[in-house]
């Protein structure tokens, strides 16, 4: 396909000189936590490739993920549309529609076979024979399976995609179901997150277009990069979980001295993602320096995992280090004792509060 | 056939079927079919909502307090605006007062979230049904900077070298064979009216908004810690101030203060120096094409927004106007009672859901939602292939909300109709402003181009009442105030056995409520009508059309095959279909029978 420039050749006859061209390299490598020594590897993979087609699909969701995806502050999504990938098809952007939209995607699957990838945000509904999420007159479902037929791999955007989200939540009226569940022979990265980190989005992309393969990923098909650590792991207020200094209630002393909000129902403890450290919006918060616990929105089931506000019950879920079992040698039995009181008593308050159906 | 429907269409199904689906550009999945005749002039429209997802019987049983969580993922597009009213439904219904501090970074949020969404709306939603990037490459890079220094002469950018160099850019994207998002559109199509100059110029303008839009919402990551879904709190904000002592540096302080004040000055330069003058320059390009008016002449409906003080709810302390008119009376505004059973109702009779007796509307407090999927004897295609829609049966996934029997249009345009008619100051001036500037009557609001401008104004609007507020919250904290939570009720155990609310804000689509029962502590019946419920409804009894439908009666396509007028209409109302399907029962149990495959 000779007729294709590679991203390079995009930037060079944009004007951008090779010397800047490196110096992004450079710049994107280390916001991907890459050695320096990668950036040459980057650039010869960009000078020397078309733009890779992605078909960015949507089922069943809120559009969040691709609200996270345009807010990335490096790189600027406009960046990442005109230069880096070929953003054929998105539902949510695109200019063509109906018919002329539905082409791309048959156009796409053919010509670029093996070539392309398959971004998903939101799932399929599997209730009334798929006819809850309706795409040209048919089943969602219909559409992803021929998306998915010829991609080199699937991204699953979010929540949604990666395990199924609040429409997925008890009782799952439309019996909505993850990417995964009806796609088998693709390999799958899931970025979950409701949504995901915004740079956390374009980095999965940078990485795949750059590396040309994919991220290395955990067991549950996250990639390692920034899934593979709690949020409490590098909460800028673990010193004070660590100190027994906790919220009691909301905007008490405590809140307005930025205490750990544990108590007031944070998951932090046992939600993988990259928040405490990348934090949001081009690194400006995350939720629990806004005075929120994490609500732990990439795990899976998160909507079922009881109440935003009720305060995780087991203390060994803290971790498999031995430092977060112990939470806080020096504060030693009282703040471990007073935690597990604290949770033994709400959890009898909700016992009795509703009797089952937690 | 020749239908006359009671709000004043005559719908003729005998011409040629048109058929959009996926209407793209909108937030979620919707379907529109048309009957054109022989001028390709729409004579009769059916717009199908295509997804649901039942939110609400997800809601059943579950710690109001949650609530928020929930519906705040009913749409990631106006992000928040699901929470805000969610929160104010339950506090409602609790008898919970915020503080002051609270209700003042409750509206800077919202207040943020309408300039984010307008904004992104207008450039990357809408402009492409009216600006051409293609016919861009032809534009002259020098005149496009007379253009742009005549139309706004306070936009730095603006230089020749400035506007050749993104003509290069978008040269060279073009000729690299890959068009990405652009692929397949209508670029040699008629209906595109804008000179080269023009063209360059908005097309230069959506890559600058792309840009721009990443720094607006970090006013919301401040005080909610993440952009979109931020998080809030039944009876106040997250987000605890301290300026003073240890700790400020954890929490709002003078920094953020200092932050937020930025934002709001750099977003009220960006819709003053480039969004208000591109909206004008396109529109005086457009001024002849006065399609799309639809419902916006006769029946406009908000529920108005924006407290200025903690609580207070009626409609004088609200500064976005609330009201209803009817049939075109500007001189009549009447009051709007969401808790009057008689009032607001929804019907279902084209609907996909079931009702005992359909002949009936049902208040959402009382609302009952059986899905019940099938197409019409006249449909073409099967139930999994939909080729024609039925609209003499049952074809939405929307229901269809009813004012005191009338079908209403909400969103900006409706409520500046309203403010407009109220005589409100500050909506008549910015109006007045765009009448004068464009040489048009006042008439030529009811249209496609008066919903896009009046978008553009209220996000001018908006941007400055955010550094209203902030001015507020600052003087607040001063004054020796900074509490932003009342926890008073926090606790489950001060509730009352049983408990009824509604919440309500004008999210960026248009007016939105939700209505809670709480019972034992937990929700017991939880009902949403949204803005794209009333815009996007289907038929009711009485035959009476929707207002995406109304609007799109007797607008001349110029090539059938092609929708453009279709989009450019539709996305005037800028369409969020999660929001409008997702709505679900009191009683759930129904679908738990439904087969698993």
């Amino acid at each position: 396909m000779t007729e294709i420039e590679t991203f390079y050749d995009v930037l060079r006859r944009q004007g951008i000189s090779r010397r800047s061209f490196l110096k992004f390299c450079s710049l994107t490598a280390a916001s991907l936590g890459l050695a320096p020594e990668l950036a040459p590897q980057m650039a010869y993979a960009l000078e020397t490739k078309p733009r890779t087609p992605v078909l960015w699909l949507h089922g069943l969701e809120c559009t969040c993920c691709s609200e996270a995806f345009i807010r990335s502050a490096h790189p600027l999504a406009s960046d990442v549309i005109l230069s880096m990938i070929s953003l054929d098809y998105d539902d949510t952007i695109m200019a063509a529609a109906g018919h002329q939209a539905e082409a791309i995607v048959d156009e796409i699957v053919e010509k670029y076979k093996g070539n392309y990838i398959l971004a998903c945000e939101g799932n399929p509904p599997l209730n009334e024979d798929g006819m809850y999420c309706i795409i040209g007159g048919k089943p969602y479902l219909d559409q992803l399976k021929k998306a998915a037929s010829n991609c080199k791999a699937i991204i699953s955007w979010g929540s949604c995609a990666s395990w199924g989200c609040v429409q997925a939540a008890r009782p799952n009226p439309t019996q909505a179901v993850p990417i995964h569940k009806v796609i088998r022979d693709k390999p799958i990265i899931k970025v979950p997150g409701c949504p995901p980190i915004p740079e956390v989005m374009t980095a999965v992309i940078t990485y795949i277009a750059t590396f040309e393969k994919l991220p290395e990923l955990d067991r549950q098909g996250r990639p390692k990069m920034f899934y593979s650590q709690r949020i409490h792991d590098k909460c800028y207020r673990r010193p004070h979980f660590d100190a027994g200094q906790f919220v009691e209630a909301w905007d008490d002393d405590s809140a307005r001295k930025g205490y750990c909000l544990y108590k007031m129902g944070c998951k932090g403890p046992t939600t993988y993602n990259a928040c405490s450290t990348t934090r949001w919006n081009g690194g400006v918060s995350f939720p629990i320096q806004s005075g929120h616990g994490c609500i732990g929105c990439s795990e899976d089931g998160f909507w079922d995992n009881g109440g935003f506000y009720n305060r995780l019950t087991n203390i060994h879920q803290f971790g498999i280090e031995a430092n977060a079992d112990d939470i806080g040698k020096t504060a030693a039995g009282v703040v471990g004792a007073a935690v597990a009181a604290h949770a033994a008593v709400s959890a009898l308050k909700r016992a009795r509060d509703k009797g089952g159906n937690a | 056939m020749t239908i006359q429907t009671p709000n004043g269409f005559t719908l003729d199904t005998s011409g040629k079927r048109i058929v959009v689906d996926p209407v793209t550009r909108i937030e979620g999945h919707m379907r529109c079919e048309v009957n054109v005749d022989s001028e390709n002039i729409i004579r009769n429209a059916v717009s199908t909502g295509t997804m649901w997802r039942g939110l609400e019987v997800i809601l059943k049983g579950r710690d109001p307090r949650d609530a928020w969580a929930f519906t705040q993922r009913i749409c990631g597009v106006c992000t928040g605006t699901h929470a805000l009213t969610s929160v104010r439904c339950v506090e409602d219904a609790l008898g919970i007062k915020i503080p002051e501090n609270a209700n003042s970074i409750r509206n800077i949020m919202q207040l943020c979230l309408q300039v984010h969404d307008h904004l992104v709306h207008f450039y990357h939603l809408h402009a492409l049904d009216w600006v051409n990037p293609v016919s861009a490459l032809k534009a002259d890079p020098k005149a496009t900077s007379e253009l742009q220094q005549k139309v706004s002469p306070a936009h730095p950018k603006s230089s020749p070298g400035y506007f050749r160099d993104v003509q290069n850019r978008l040269k060279r994207f073009v000729e690299s064979g890959q068009l990405g998002p652009f692929k397949n559109g209508y670029w040699d199509n008629p209906a595109y009216l804008l000179p080269p100059e023009a063209n360059l110029m908005a097309t230069t303008h959506y890559l600058e908004a792309l840009d721009f839009q990443t720094t607006i919402m970090r006013i919301r990551t401040i005080f909610g810690g993440k952009d979109p879904h931020p998080n809030w709190l039944v009876g106040g904000v997250p987000c605890a101030i301290n300026v003073d002592g240890v700790g400020a540096v954890g929490a709002i302080n003078m920094e953020r203060l200092n932050m937020v004040r930025s934002i709001i000055d750099q977003s009220i330069r960006f819709v003053e120096d480039v969004y208000i003058p591109d909206l004008l320059a396109v529109a005086s390009f457009y001024k002849g094409w006065l399609y799309g008016g639809g419902l916006s002449s006769k029946n406009v409906l908000s529920y108005g927004d924006i407290p200025d003080n903690a609580n207070d709810y009626s409609a004088a302390n609200l500064l976005s106007p609330r009201g209803a008119i009817i049939n075109g009376n500007l001189k009549e505004v009447h009051d709007v009672d969401l808790r009057n059973p008689e009032e607001i109702q929804e019907f279902v009779p084209h609907s996909w859901y079931k009702y005992a007796d359909e002949k009936k509307g049902l208040h959402p407090w009382d609302g009952v939602t059986q899905p019940a999927y099938g197409l019409g004897p006249n449909a073409k295609g099967s139930k999994t292939n939909i080729v024609e829609i039925d609209e003499s049966a049952k074809y939405s996934w929307i229901k269809a909300p009813r004012w005191k029997g009338n079908a209403m249009e909400v969103g900006p345009l409706a409520r500046y109709i309203v403010g407009y008619a109220q005589g409100n100051k500050e909506i008549t001036e910015q109006i007045n402003f765009v009448l004068k500037t464009l040489d048009v009557p006042v008439t030529a609001l009811f249209s496609t181009l008066g919903r896009t401008a009046a978008r553009g104004l209220e996000c001018q609007w908006a941007a400055h009442k955010m550094s209203y507020f902030l001015d507020k919250l600052i003087a607040t904290i001063k004054a020796g105030d900074s509490s932003t939570a009342n926890v008073d009720n926090w606790d489950p155990s001060t509730w009352p056995k049983e408990a009824k609310g509604v919440g309500f804000t004008e999210a960026p689509r248009g007016a939105l409520a939700h209505w809670i029962r709480i019972k034992d502590t937990k929700i017991e019946n939880y009902q949403c009508v949204v803005p794209t419920t009333w815009n996007g409804s289907p038929r009711d009894n009485e035959g009476n059309i929707g207002a995406f439908e109304a609007s799109l009666m007797n607008t001349k396509m110029e090539r059938p095959e092609e929708p453009v007028e279709i989009l450019r209409t539709l996305h005037s109302f800028d369409p969020c279909l999660a929001c409008s399907t997702h709505v679900m029962s009191e009683d759930g149990e129904e679908l738990t029978r439904i087969k698993v495959r």
